[in-house]
């Protein structure tokens, strides 16, 4: 039996791994820093405000790519939720920055304005202790982890899976957005949050803020992919690819897969809380959009287009797309859609891997070109000597292919 | 009761006995007058005269040509100057007429008064008009009753009659007399209408400490008549709600009828399903514009011609679907799920490139609007009761196409077991394009029908996907009467709980018992009986 290729990929971070981590943290906190703050605007290396939210963002989609490839990619479940507990991340953390506007808001009153409009006199009960920094940010986390932990519970109890939990995920999704939009909600309706004005105690706009932003950013999505891989390399993982791959014959040994799922579900919908909590005070805004069943969809497709099971692949996977959706949407913004429904259509058919998979397929040939070479070389000097089989299989990656789908 | 009336009249002072060729001079004196009290009994006055001359002055007094000249009050037509009495011209011209003002409640009480003449019309579809005119809106009641009693009295008609018998009474209900106010209550009570219902409604509260009807009896009436009319408004409430509901589960049944083959045949969700109902949505569009351009003639029709058209276009991109990209995908329904999603956006901005990002008019036939009134507050649209019959007519097809075809058991066959169908010798592969063709193409002709009833843009049928797989969901894989009760089901139940909740929130609820219902039955309400392990 074939070893599946994901956990070959991830055998720990090793040294190498650990060098690319550290150097990547010193680059977020000190190259960019230097180069956002300290070059002159017309200096070839000056980063300018908008790459820096740009890249944030995009940073904060990574971490959800990589939590998404946790889930479908190791643990064979497309989530159509997503979106979902990012936005909840989101808006757990808003709150607090709506806070923080004081009474610097059109109506100067202690609550926020869109609760001045609909003529509320004091903030809702679940609004309390949204004041606190701290509170907030375990909101942001706990909220994303209970709605996972209850919903997959009971989802995965009852054995749902496949397409039938990808819209079930889709339906809540959809239920929550709806929710959202109501004003009597309680979350700002239609328009969400916005006008933020200060975090901690600093302007939310100042070139400083931005800078420690884009770095907890970057640490986050370390962080992330630390964990994702030690995830992956330990016994846990090795159990959950092998539920994705047979999930029958792992209950027959004696696993009970609810728990493994659950975990790795819950782990990564509150990933993707926080990462949401560190989108927010970057873009600026969180509204129900953020909810919308495309975008939930768009996520599968940062971690299609990286490569799923790769835990690295999806990073790019998601600097890819959104790079494109960027510069189509400034460009050509009537193909942009086209752009996008061709990229989810080629890369399921002829990119199964994605990205990674295709820097695996190349690094393979190459090797395999070069055993060829070194056997000829052999077979000329050695005419006698038997053929050498051909070298390393290129089918392995299929493994993942054919039962991660 | 009549004699009452006809007390009650000439108690007023100028009975209908009292009508002469000429206006009384007493009325004249008050139009005249600068007090609007004054000027509001001889408006009285006139509409309970009711003749040609009080017509003819009431006329005149909504048209601001109503003038004093001198002592005499005249009536201002172009050059001529008419006696306000008679109507006779006056030669010469008094010169000099002063034109007399009217306020806003006068006004209205004379436009009443005008209204309720029409009553007296020797057409019969000007008298229903002019009382269906004022049951909508009658102004003030009690100074029209006298003219009511009269229509009453000379009314023939059957149609009229009962119209009049409530004006009558509702006016009555203003009435000093309490015994008067009474007979109206009871009269009313008979009444199925939310209107009555909330004229009556007053008379029971109370005003401060003191009810606003000082009669008890009236009240008990009151209270009576409310109940009756309640209980037959629920009925119809009801009925009207179970029909909404029923005309939502149809179109949620022509969406999801397709999406039960496809997804039981190849175990894929198609994500572009919603879009083959706009595409069939379009052809609707297209069919039109081109009936209007080549054959107005028969522009009331083209939704005929639509149906055929809009299934074999959206079949066709299906079966294009299914040869180019889900076929490729067999064995992994998770990518297919992404492809199809894929295939939905390009499908999407394909229409907003042809079709621009507007949402287009489609427009009801004639012979498809209008409805069919079943009581004062229930009236089926006839687009809804064609659409369910419509969705009757797809579902009997598809049974038949299922159940009595060769193609019908080879995809049952598919269904259910896709290996040994393949080793008994069915084309596996052409049945999946088969299916995957019919499956789109009942989803086209949902799409025509959707296009009577909603607007019709290239996003609309990113709503429908969640809600016809909830049908699929509740309903059970591969399963006709499953999806039909599960649709129907999901139907009424949404709109019930939108009259109690609001939509969003009954929206919610329907989502979280879903969710809820597969813990229970994963499978569904009819699960095929069998048993399968992976």
């Amino acid at each position: 039996m074939r070893t599946p290729v994901s956990v070959k990929l991830v055998a720990g971070l090793g040294p190498r791994g650990w060098l690319a981590v550290a150097a990547v943290f010193v680059a977020a906190w000190v190259l960019v820093p230097l180069a956002h703050l300290m070059l002159p605007e017309s200096h070839p290396l000056h980063i300018s405000t908008y790459a820096i939210t740009l890249i944030g963002k995009i940073l904060c989609y990574a971490v959800v790519a990589v939590a998404m490839d946790l889930i479908w990619g190791f643990g064979g479940i497309l989530s159509l939720g997503h979106g979902l507990f990012f936005a909840l991340g989101g808006y757990s953390f808003g709150m607090y920055l709506m806070r923080q506007i004081g009474r610097d808001g059109s109506y100067g009153a202690d609550i926020p304005d869109f609760m001045v409009f609909l003529d509320w006199k004091e903030l809702p009960w679940y609004w309390s202790g949204t004041d606190s920094f701290l509170w907030c940010l375990l909101l942001a986390v706990a909220v994303p982890g209970a709605i996972a932990w209850i919903f997959g519970y009971f989802a995965f109890r009852s054995r749902i899976k496949g397409v039938y939990f990808s819209i079930i995920t889709q339906a809540m999704t959809y239920a929550a957005m709806l929710f959202f939009f109501r004003n009597e909600t309680g979350f700002g309706g239609n328009n969400g949050f916005t006008d933020f004005k200060r975090i901690l105690g600093y302007s939310i706009t100042a070139p400083e803020t931005r800078v420690v932003l884009f770095g907890l950013s970057v640490t986050l999505l370390l962080g992330t992919l630390i964990l994702g891989k030690a995830l992956i390399a330990s016994k846990f993982g090795r159990v959950l690819t092998a539920i994705r791959d047979a999930e029958n014959r792992v209950m027959f040994i004696g696993y009970n897969p609810l728990h493994y799922k659950l975990f790795i579900w819950t782990v990564s919908a509150m990933l993707c809380g926080l990462a949401g909590a560190l989108y927010v005070p970057q873009v600026g805004i969180i509204n129900p959009s953020e909810m919308s069943v495309a975008n939930s969809i768009e996520i599968a497709i940062w971690v299609a287009v990286g490569g799923r099971g790769t835990l690295v692949g999806p990073i790019f996977g998601a600097g890819i797309v959104n790079l494109s959706k960027t510069w189509f949407t400034t460009s050509f913004p009537e193909y942009w859609l086209f752009f996008l429904g061709l990229l989810f259509i080629l890369v399921t058919l002829y990119l199964p891997e994605g990205v990674a998979g295709l820097w695996a397929k190349i690094k393979a040939r190459r090797a395999e070109k070069a055993a060829l070479a070194a056997a000829r070389a052999e077979a000329a000097a050695v005419p006698a000597a038997p053929r050498t089989p051909a070298a390393p299989d290129s089918k392995i990656p299929n493994g993942t292919a054919a039962k991660g789908a | 009761m009549k004699r009452l009336l006809l007390i009650l009249s000439l108690a007023i002072g100028l009975g209908a006995g009292a009508v002469r060729a000429d206006v009384a001079p007493e009325v004249l004196k008050g139009l005249a007058s600068e007090d609007f009290d004054a000027k509001q009994g001889a408006v009285a006055a006139l509409a309970e005269a009711g003749d040609a001359d009080a017509a003819r002055l009431l006329k005149a007094l909504s048209d601001d040509a109503v003038a004093v000249a001198g002592d005499k009050l005249v009536i201002v037509a172009g050059e001529q100057v008419l006696d306000a009495a008679n109507g006779k011209q006056l030669k010469p011209a008094p010169a000099s007429p002063d034109s007399i003002s009217l306020n806003n409640s006068l006004r209205q009480q004379v436009d009443g008064a005008l209204a309720a003449l029409r009553l007296l019309s020797i057409d019969k579809a000007e008298r229903l008009a002019a009382a269906k005119a004022l049951l909508a809106d009658m102004g003030d009641g009690a100074a029209l009753l006298p003219l009511f009693d009269k229509a009453l009295k000379q009314e023939q008609d059957g149609d009229i009659k009962p119209i009049l018998v409530q004006l009558q009474a509702q006016a009555s209900l203003a009435s000093p007399d309490a015994a008067l106010r009474l007979q109206a209550v009871q009269t009313l009570g008979q009444s199925s209408s939310p209107a009555v219902k909330a004229l009556l409604l007053p008379l029971i509260e109370k005003q401060g400490d003191t009810f606003a009807e000082p009669d008890e009896k009236v009240r008990l009436a009151a209270q009576t008549a409310i109940k009756a009319i309640d209980g037959r408004l629920v009925w119809s409430d009801m009925a009207g709600q179970v029909f909404t509901g029923i005309s939502l589960g149809s179109i949620l049944l022509l969406a999801a009828l397709g999406l039960a083959i496809t997804y039981g045949v190849m175990g894929v969700i198609n994500m572009a399903h919603g879009e083959l109902l706009m595409v069939g949505a379009y052809s609707a569009y297209a069919m039109q514009a081109l009936f209007r351009s080549r054959f107005p003639d028969f522009v009331d029709y083209y939704v005929v011609a639509a149906v055929p058209v809009a299934f074999f276009v959206a079949a066709a991109v299906g079966m294009l679907m299914e040869r180019t990209v889900i076929r490729h995908l067999y064995g992994r329904p998770l990518e297919t799920l992404l492809a199809t999603w894929g295939l939905s956006l390009v499908l999407i901005q394909a229409a907003r490139l042809l079709f621009g990002a507007q949402n287009v008019e489609v427009a009801n036939p004639a012979w498809m609007s209008g409805g069919v009134q079943l009581a004062e507050n229930l009236s089926l649209p006839w687009n809804r009761l064609v659409i369910v019959a419509f969705s009757g007519f797809v579902l009997l097809v598809v049974w038949l196409l299922m159940n009595k075809t060769r193609l019908g058991m080879f995809v049952r066959a598919v269904t259910q077991n896709r290996p040994m169908a393949g080793c008994v010798g069915v084309p596996t592969a052409r049945i999946d394009t088969l299916a995957f063709g019919i499956g789109s193409g009942i989803a086209g002709l949902g799409g025509v029908a959707l296009s009577q009833i909603a607007n019709v843009g290239p996003d609309m049928g990113q709503g429908y996907i969640v809600d016809s797989f909830m049908v699929v969901v509740l309903g059970g894989v591969g399963q006709l009467a499953g999806a039909v009760w599960a649709a129907l089901g999901l139907g009424v139940v949404t709109k019930f709980l939108e009259g109690w909740a609001g939509a969003v929130i009954a929206k919610i609820l329907v989502l979280v018992f879903i969710i809820i219902f597969i813990q229970k039955r994963p499978q569904g309400l009819f699960a095929l009986k069998g048993r399968f392990v992976d």
